[in-house]
C-alpha cells in the first residue's frame, strides 16, 4: 500500500511570530521545522505501510528550507519526496495550497493520502477536505485512530464535539490525523544518515497544472487586541487559596 | 439583493448552538438572511432559525446528509449556490462544517476564511492571531460566495420573533459521493455539565504530572457544582483524557464565568479556546508561565497541593 503524506515546514512553534510590513507572516531568517502536527501523519503513514508493505511518499509546498521538513520525514522512515517551491507561492492561500498539493500528489500512484488536521502556523483546518474534493476522494478527517480493513477499506475513529464517529471509506481515500492517531518515533542515527540519500523531486509551479495562484485574502488592518492588564499573582499559601475562593464567590458560582 | 447564508449545521438532529449566533450576526450585514439546513432535524430547526432572523430556509430532511459525511452536503450546497448566488456563507466552526466548507471551496473556487471572530461586512472578516494578541481584518476577494468559518461564542444569539419561509431542496447525490460512510456515533460524555455550558471550567495540563491526578480536578468540580473538567492539547495527545475534554483551537471554545487553568502554561493553541472567559484563575509552578498574563488571579505553586486545598476551602465555605 502506498501512502502519500502532505507535510508543512513551519516557523518554530516555540518562537515569537511576527507580521511583516506586507502583513504576511515573517518566515525569512526564522528557524523552522516539520510541523509537529504533521509528524503524527507521517507516523501513521509509516505504520500503515509497514503493516502491509508499501512506500511512504512525502509532499510539501514551501521555500527551499522546507527540504528540512522532508528530510525529517525521511529520517523517520519515509521513502520518497516532492517539494514544490516557487516564489509566486509566497503568501498562497489555502485554496492555492490545496491545488498545488493536489497536483503534486497526482504525480505518483497512491492508495491513501494523509495530512495533519491543521498547520501550527495557519490553523485553517480545512485543507484536507479541499484536497479530498480536488482529488475526487472520499475522506475521513480528524481521525484519532486509523486503520485499513482487508487491505481495501479505510476505517477511522473521527473526532466529534461529543465523542467520536466511526467512518469507513473504500480506498483510495484521504484522511487527516490528530495527535491521538500515532506517537511519532524519534529518527535513529541510521535513519538520519539514510535520509540524505533518499530521492526528492523538486518542482516549480510551471511543472504543475494549477492555474491562478493569486491570493484571495488580504489583511487590511492589524492591531493589538485590547487585553486586560495582568491580574494579581500570589505565591501559593492560605491567603492565595482564600483569594481564589473569594473570586469564585464574587462570580456567584459558589 | 445578494443574501447572507448561514450553514445550519445539525448534530444528531439538533441545531448546533453557534448557528443561531451567526443568524443573529447576519442581521447586521444589510443583506437578506437565509439559512440552509440539510439532514434529519432540518424541518424542526426552521422555527428557531426564523425566530433569530432568517427570512428563508432551504430544507431537506434526507438521511443521506447524516450517513455520508460532507460530500453530499457540499454537493447540494454547490447546486443551491449556483441557483441563488448568495454573496456570503457563514459556517459555525465544527468538524463537519470545516469539511463541508473545505469541499465547497474546491467546487466554487471562492475564498475560505477560518477562525473568524468578527464579520464587519459581507466581504470582511476579523480573526485573532498570535494567541489573540493581535486582531487582523481581512478583505475577502475572489468569486462569491465568500466562505467564513466563525468561532463559537463570537456573537450572542438573540431572537427577533420572525418566521422563515421554507424552501424544500431537491436532493440528488450521486453514488460516488456516498463512498465515505458514518458507521456509528459514540458519545463520551463526562459526568456533570457540558464543557461549553458549565459556569466554571477547570482545565488540567502537563503540570498535573500524571493522568490519575485529574481526579483532583473532578473533586474540585464536584465541590463547586456547576463545573466541568477540560484539558490542554498536550495531555489529550498524551492520552491522559479523551479528546472531548480538549479546550483550545482544535478543541472546544469555552467562555465560562470562571476558568481555572491548572498546570497549563498558556500556549496559543489553548488560549484561543478560553480567552473569552469572564474570570481566569491560573495555577502554575512557573511564575513566568504565559497563562499568568491573562489571569485575574495567579497562584504560583504546585497544582497537586493547591487544588485539594482550594477544594477544602470551598467545602468549608459551603459548610
Amino acid at each position: 500500500m502506498n501512502v502519500t503524506v502532505c507535510v508543512k515546514y513551519v516557523p518554530n512553534p516555540q518562537g515569537t511570530p511576527e507580521l511583516g510590513p506586507d502583513n504576511l507572516l515573517v518566515r525569512e531568517g526564522v528557524e523552522g521545522a516539520l510541523d509537529p502536527g504533521d509528524e503524527f501523519a507521517v507516523e501513521a503513514a509509516l505504520q500503515l505501510a509497514e503493516a502491509v508493505g508499501g512506500e511512504v511518499r512525502v509532499v510539501s509546498m514551501g521555500p527551499e528550507v522546507a527540504m528540512s521538513a522532508i528530510r525529517r520525514a525521511f529520517a523517520m522512515g519515509a521513502h520518497t519526496g516532492v517539494l514544490v517551491t516557487d516564489p509566486s507561492l509566497r503568501g498562497a492561500d489555502v485554496l492555492t495550497t490545496a491545488r498545488v498539493l493536489a497536483a503534486a500528489v497526482r504525480r505518483s500512484p497512491f492508495d491513501l493520502v494523509l495530512t495533519g488536521v491543521e498547520s501550527t502556523d495557519g490553523s485553517t483546518g480545512t485543507l484536507a477536505a479541499t484536497l479530498a474534493e480536488l482529488l475526487e476522494l472520499p475522506s475521513a478527517t480528524f481521525a484519532r485512530k486509523i486503520g485499513i480493513e482487508d487491505g481495501t477499506t479505510l476505517r477511522v475513529e473521527r473526532q466529534t464535539e461529543a465523542g467520536y464517529d466511526v467512518v469507513e471509506a473504500p480506498l483510495p481515500a484521504l484522511a487527516s490525523v490528530t495527535g491521538s492517531a500515532a506517537e511519532p518515533r524519534y529518527p535513529t542515527l541510521k535513519g538520519i544518515m539514510q535520509a540524505k540519500q533518499k530521492p526528492v523531486e523538486q518542482v516549480s509551479l510551471a511543472d504543475l497544472d494549477v492555474g491562478d495562484a493569486s491570493p484571495t485574502q488580504s489583511v487590511v488592518s492589524s492591531e493589538r487586541a485590547t487585553e486586560k492588564g495582568p491580574g494579581e499573582v500570589l505565591q501559593a499559601g492560605d491567603n492565595a487559596i482564600a483569594r481564589a475562593a473569594d473570586l469564585l464567590a464574587e462570580a456567584k458560582v459558589i | 439583493m445578494a443574501a447572507t447564508w448561514v450553514w445550519a449545521e445539525l448534530e444528531g438532529g439538533r441545531l448546533n448552538p453557534t448557528v443561531l449566533e451567526l443568524v443573529t450576526k447576519a442581521r447586521d450585514l444589510g443583506q437578506p438572511v437565509e439559512a440552509v439546513a440539510l439532514g434529519p432535524g432540518a424541518s424542526e430547526a426552521v422555527a428557531e432559525l426564523g425566530d433569530h432572523g432568517a427570512s428563508r430556509v432551504f430544507v431537506s430532511d434526507d438521511p443521506v446528509f447524516e450517513e455520508h459525511p460532507a460530500q453530499p452536503a457540499a454537493h447540494t450546497l454547490a447546486g443551491l449556490i449556483a441557483q441563488h448566488h448568495p454573496s456570503l456563507l457563514l459556517f459555525p466552526t465544527t468538524y463537519d462544517a470545516r469539511d463541508v466548507a473545505g469541499r465547497l471551496q474546491a467546487r466554487t473556487g471562492s475564498t475560505l476564511m477560518s477562525n473568524a471572530t468578527g464579520v464587519p461586512g459581507p466581504d470582511r472578516a476579523q480573526t485573532q492571531i498570535f494567541g489573540g494578541s493581535t486582531v487582523v481584518e481581512v478583505k475577502l476577494g475572489g468569486p462569491d460566495p465568500k466562505l467564513v468559518l466563525v468561532r463559537p461564542k463570537s456573537f450572542p444569539a438573540e431572537p427577533v420573533g420572525g418566521t422563515a419561509e421554507v424552501l424544500l431542496v431537491d436532493v440528488d447525490v450521486p453514488d460516488e459521493m456516498r463512498r465515505a460512510r458514518r458507521i456509528a456515533r459514540h458519545e463520551e460524555q463526562a459526568a456533570g455539565p457540558k464543557l461549553e455550558e458549565a459556569r466554571v471550567v477547570i482545565s488540567g495540563g502537563r503540570g498535573l504530572q500524571d493522568a490519575a491526578n485529574f481526579a483532583l480536578l473532578d473533586e474540585l468540580a464536584k465541590a463547586i457544582g456547576d463545573a466541568a473538567v477540560g484539558a490542554s492539547r498536550a495531555v489529550v495527545d498524551a492520552g491522559w483524557v479523551p479528546y472531548s475534554y480538549q479546550v483550545g483551537q482544535t478543541g472546544k471554545i469555552v467562555a465560562p464565568d470562571v476558568y481555572i487553568a491548572v498546570g497549563i502554561s498558556g500556549a496559543t493553541q489553548h488560549v484561543v479556546g478560553m480567552k473569552a472567559s469572564k474570570r481566569v484563575i491560573a495555577i502554575n509552578k512557573d511564575a513566568d508561565a504565559p497563562i499568568f498574563r491573562l489571569a485575574d488571579l495567579g497562584l504560583v505553586g504546585d497544582a497537586l497541593t493547591i487544588v485539594p486545598r482550594l477544594t477544602e476551602a470551598i467545602r468549608a465555605r459551603r459548610g
